[in-house]
């Protein structure tokens, strides 16, 4: 049997970029055959304008060049347009001649501009904006002519009339509504834009309709009228007051069409062997005129072409930029407002500023920016995310720096960073180098940036920087979904919530079995997915699935930390920090018997050896005979606490029996990430309990327990989550949060950003509200930990895991 | 020359692991076995800044270096794209359950 066969027609942005996701899922699912009406390969139609203004070429804008279609095994027939699709014989024909079948048809045409119905539009230099072949024109009558008049203030009118001003045309802009781009900026941030056109020489007709175009003797434009009358001299027209979903051969072979090809929400027409993507679907009754969209678009489809199944295209919430450069306009979401809704404005006319937020409820849902839109990416993610902004709102218009960031998270304001600040601290990138290779190699997601520079590749604190380096230098044509739902890596489609649900319903519970059921594109994965699998397996089902220490990172299978030189850091547990004189003269003569070269006190209240050779570990394991610090492990690390009332003269409660209480409870927990405890005595809150997963402060009336809490690369303050008056309901509430965070979160996600994720309300409905669901949470914990031993001990018992610190000799 | 030498059997070393094989005054060389038990030698130092392959994760024909996450090929002891840089690899033969490294030649 031959492959099955696969047709394409539009060889724009959507339909390639469904195809490079299907090439990553399924790269031999089918022979696929692509039409184009345009005679170049597929190039990046959002930088045309740039073209047209002369800051780049058109070879710079190139994503796919023939080559990469033959390399992939794809026939590619260029200017080749499609008029004809034969559903019950199941081929398309072009004008040309050519026919192929097909098992599969992608439609991906794409929409047409919207030529105005006036007398004269056919006349020679009326041109739309569309695609190369039209900027070529406007680059020709640049050259030999001197006036153009463009129609419609939107983006794209806009954008061209930039270009034409900065090839040296005299331009003026015909726009029908009262202020520019008015479907993208309130009145205000849009006089503010005209403002700034004007002063590049660019003059304006607002409230304008054009009535006709009249042409000189040789059928040349010469002028355009205005219904009142007016000329204005133009030897070139460009017509930019909208586009149209291109659905006329969709319609010619009866598909449902309705502002666009119909398509569910997986993309697929009413004939259910045709999908469509692009500015030419219609979804949920949109059809979208910008990249991002189509990006997300692309992926769904791409699934259910592969076969995969998996995946629904729900819409998308968009975000503009002007692309002129020197002029910072910003907007997303709805920013217009309405019902229902509130706006907060700053406008600083002098200053060339405004931005306007629009709040519905607790929840930011669109902003539009004038001037400043450093803070435009960290609204975008406000908007798409959904997190209730109530507590921030007074703040919210000055913008994320004005939360006072104390060891950002790399989010704050990438657009004001000279292009030779470091932005990936790490690999040592700077911001120039990124924003270059994301020009010069048509990148449109984070991924692609650290696969190119290495930026945010290693630690990954630096990601949202990164993330506003690319909507700055792209704008909406980002694709940058949040973490949470994109796969978890290169090797399979899933992402990590996909990924657990098909854990749990499946009962999977061995990684090859997860790998080959859940169809793993890599037979035994990647250093990403392998560890995140392996959490997965054994959390979900504790004493059945078999921990595999192969697919744990090196710090997790030698029970110890590496080091830059290739030693082990070795930091035995000390219940609460707690230790005594006899502990302290074992490490004292570990130190010396294995040369230890460093003897330090951690940040964790507790003594850590470093520079330990790994051959030694067993052995300094058995020495020191404490037991394992897990300070390598996601897991539980440390339970931090001050002395309390048994000596402090301050102290309510008994911190530290609490602390050592709570390290017991949860030795041995493995966790998405890792997990630190701190108690202290009363709320002067020695212990640091505001900065830690679980935070425990006790008052005299009992503990108040605080969760979420965060002292690494971003500082959060821990919430607080209840008050209980025993020690053992603080054993209790710890153990059912921990649990809940241990079966929902995603690898590597800690608690704080879990919970920004569920929000403390489901986590207090499943914790605090249900004493049943409490309890049977808590005894799913100690039924996991049931199967757990020191680490330590396990190795130095074991022959067989100790022979992984046993060297060969030749 | 011929410097074949046996380093141990095939089992004794952990599938999708590595063991690190010391000569005294000679770069430690880390021998991988994959999945689907095919055996490679590297010098252990990664070509970044030298951390230790051997320590790393194994997947396919590869091998994740712990310290900062570049990918080596274990056949070639090249990095993979974007990164660049050798960490030198070592032919290897497998012999009746036996694995052989040849220590003088060194290719890469
Ligand atoms: C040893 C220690 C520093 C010290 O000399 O005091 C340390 C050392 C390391 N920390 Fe830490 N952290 C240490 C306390 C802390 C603390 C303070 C604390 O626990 O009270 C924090 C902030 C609190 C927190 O985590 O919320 C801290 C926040 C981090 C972070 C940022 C985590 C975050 O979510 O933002 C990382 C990076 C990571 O985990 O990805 C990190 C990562 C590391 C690593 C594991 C880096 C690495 O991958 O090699 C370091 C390992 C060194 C080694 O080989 O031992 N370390 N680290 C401390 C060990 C505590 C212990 O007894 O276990
Ligand atoms: C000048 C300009 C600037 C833009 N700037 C931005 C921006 O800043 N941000 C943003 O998000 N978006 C921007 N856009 C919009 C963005 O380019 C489009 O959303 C995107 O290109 C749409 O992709 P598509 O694949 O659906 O259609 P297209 O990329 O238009 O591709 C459709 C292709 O199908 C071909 N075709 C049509 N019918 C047939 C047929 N019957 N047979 C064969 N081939 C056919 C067409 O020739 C075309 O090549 C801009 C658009 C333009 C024109
Ligand atoms: S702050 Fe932590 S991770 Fe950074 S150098 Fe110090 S110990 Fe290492
Ligand atoms: S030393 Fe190997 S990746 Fe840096």
């Amino acid at each position: 049997m031959g492959r099955k066969k696969l047709v394409m027609v539009g060889n724009g942005m959507a339909g390639v970029r469904t195809l490079e996701e299907l090439l990553k899922l399924a790269p031999d699912a089918y022979d696929i055959t692509v039409f184009g009406a345009e005679p170049w390969g597929n190039y990046n139609r959002i930088l045309l304008s740039p073209v047209l203004s002369g800051e780049q070429a058109f070879d710079d804008i190139i994503l796919n060049d023939p080559a990469w279609y033959a390399e992939n095994g794809i026939t590619l027939h260029l200017n080749a347009r499609v008029t004809e699709i034969d559903r019950a014989r199941r081929v398309v024909r072009t004008e040309g001649g050519l026919e192929a079948p097909y098992d599969r048809l992608l439609l991906a045409t794409g929409s047409n501009a919207f030529v105005l119905p006036v007398p004269g539009k056919d006349l020679a230099g009326v041109v739309a904006y569309r695609d190369y072949h039209d900027v070529c024109t406007m680059l020709d009558a640049a050259a030999s002519h001197r006036h153009a008049v463009v129609i419609g203030g939107g983006l794209l009118g806009l954008e061209a009339a930039n270009g034409l001003a900065a090839r040296g045309m005299q331009v003026t802009v015909v726009h029908l509504a009262p202020w520019l781009m008015e479907r993208q900026l309130d009145a205000q941030a849009g006089g503010l834009l005209r403002a700034a056109l004007e002063a590049r020489g660019i003059a304006f007709a607002l409230s304008a309709q054009t009535s006709a175009l009249l042409g000189d003797e040789t059928g040349r434009v010469r002028a355009l009228r205005l219904d009142n009358g007016t000329e204005i001299a133009a030897d070139l027209v460009v017509m930019a007051a909208g586009i149209r979903p291109n659905t006329e051969l969709a319609e010619q072979a009866g598909l449902y069409c309705h502002r666009g090809v119909t398509v569910d929400d997986t993309l697929q027409t009413f004939d259910p062997r045709i999908y469509a993507v692009g500015e030419c679907a219609s979804h949920r009754g949109v059809a979208y005129g910008l990249v991002a969209p189509l990006f997300e678009q692309a992926k769904v489809a791409a699934n259910h072409l592969a076969g995969h199944g998996i995946g629904r295209y729900l819409g998308s919430v968009t975000s503009t930029k002007l692309k002129v450069t020197g002029i910072d306009l910003f907007s997303a979401g709805d920013f217009m407002g309405g019902e229902g809704t509130e706006a907060i404005t700053l406008s600083d006319p002098i200053g060339g500023v405004y931005k306007k937020l629009v709040i519905r409820g607790e929840r930011l849902v669109g902003a539009c920016l004038y001037g400043d839109t450093a803070d435009g990416a960290w609204y975008f993610r406000l908007i798409r995310e959904g997190k209730p902004v109530h507590e921030i709102r007074d703040a919210l218009v000055f913008g994320e720096s004005a939360l006072g960031d104390v060891g950002h998270g790399g989010e704050n304001r990438a657009a004001s960073l000279p292009d030779s600040a470091e932005i990936c601290g790490c690999n040592g990138v700077c911001k120039g180098t990124i924003v270059a290779a994301i020009r010069d190699k048509g990148l449109f997601t984070v991924d692609a940036i650290k696969q190119h520079t290495k930026a945010a590749s290693s630690c990954g604190s630096c990601t949202a920087l990164v993330e506003q380096v690319l909507i700055n230098t792209v704008g909406g044509a980002a694709d940058v979904t949040p973490k949470g739902e994109k796969p978890v890596c290169g090797c399979t489609a899933l992402n990590h919530a996909q990924l657990r649900q098909a854990i749990r319903d499946r009962h999977l519970t061995s990684i090859p079995e997860a790998m080959r059921v859940l169809e793993w594109r890599a037979p035994d994965g990647c250093a990403s997915c392998r560890p995140a699998l392996n959490y997965y397996l054994i959390s979900t089902w504790p004493g059945e699935a078999k921990d595999d220490a192969q697919a744990r990172l090196i710090n997790e299978r030698a029970h110890a930390n590496i080091q830059k030189d290739g030693t082990y850091s070795v930091v035995p547990r000390m219940w609460g920090g707690v230790t005594t004189a006899d502990e302290l003269r074992r490490i004292a003569d570990a130190a010396d018997k294995y040369q230890v070269p460093l003897v330090k006190v951690t940040g964790g209240q507790r003594i850590d050896l470093l520079g330990v050779k790994k051959e030694d570990l067993p052995a300094i394991w058995q020495d020191l005979a404490m037991p394992s610090g897990h300070a390598y492990g996601k897991s539980l690390r440390t339970v931090k606490t001050c002395v309390g009332s048994a000596f402090c003269r301050f102290g309510t409660q008994d911190s530290t029996a609490m602390g050592i209480a709570l390290e017991k409870d949860l030795f041995g927990m493995w966790s998405p990430a890792k997990v630190k405890l701190a108690v202290s005595g009363c709320p002067r809150n020695c212990a640091e309990s505001g900065i830690k997963d679980v935070g425990v402060i006790a008052v005299d009336s009992g503990w108040e327990i605080y969760v979420g809490g965060n002292g690494g690369i971003k500082t959060e303050v821990a919430q607080f989550l209840c008050k209980v008056a025993t020690s053992d309901e603080v054993l209790e509430v710890t153990g059912a949060f921990l649990q809940l965070y241990r079966e929902e979160a995603f690898y590597l996600e800690r608690t704080v950003h879990y919970l920004t994720r569920v929000g403390l309300d489901h986590v207090k409905a499943r914790v605090l509200d249900d004493g049943e669901a409490r309890a049977a949470l808590y005894a799913r914990l100690k039924f996991a930990l049931g199967f757990e031993s020191d680490p330590w001990q396990a190795q130095i018992a074991d022959a067989n895991k100790r022979r992984q610190f046993e060297t060969l000799a030749v | 020359m011929n410097d074949w030498i046996r380093v141990c059997t095939v089992g004794e070393i952990p599938a999708q692991g590595a063991r690190v094989l010391r000569q005294a005054g000679e770069v430690d060389i880390a021998v991988f076995r994959t999945a689907a038990d095919e055996v490679f030698a590297l010098r252990d130092r990664c070509p970044h800044k030298g951390g230790p392959l051997s320590q790393g994760l194994v997947h396919g024909k590869t091998v994740t270096c712990p310290l900062h996450n570049w990918t080596i090929e274990l056949d070639t002891g090249n990095a993979r794209a974007p990164d660049i840089g050798c960490a030198g690899h070592l032919p290897v033969r497998v012999e009746a359950g036996d694995v052989y490294v040849r220590l003088g030649r060194r290719h890469g």
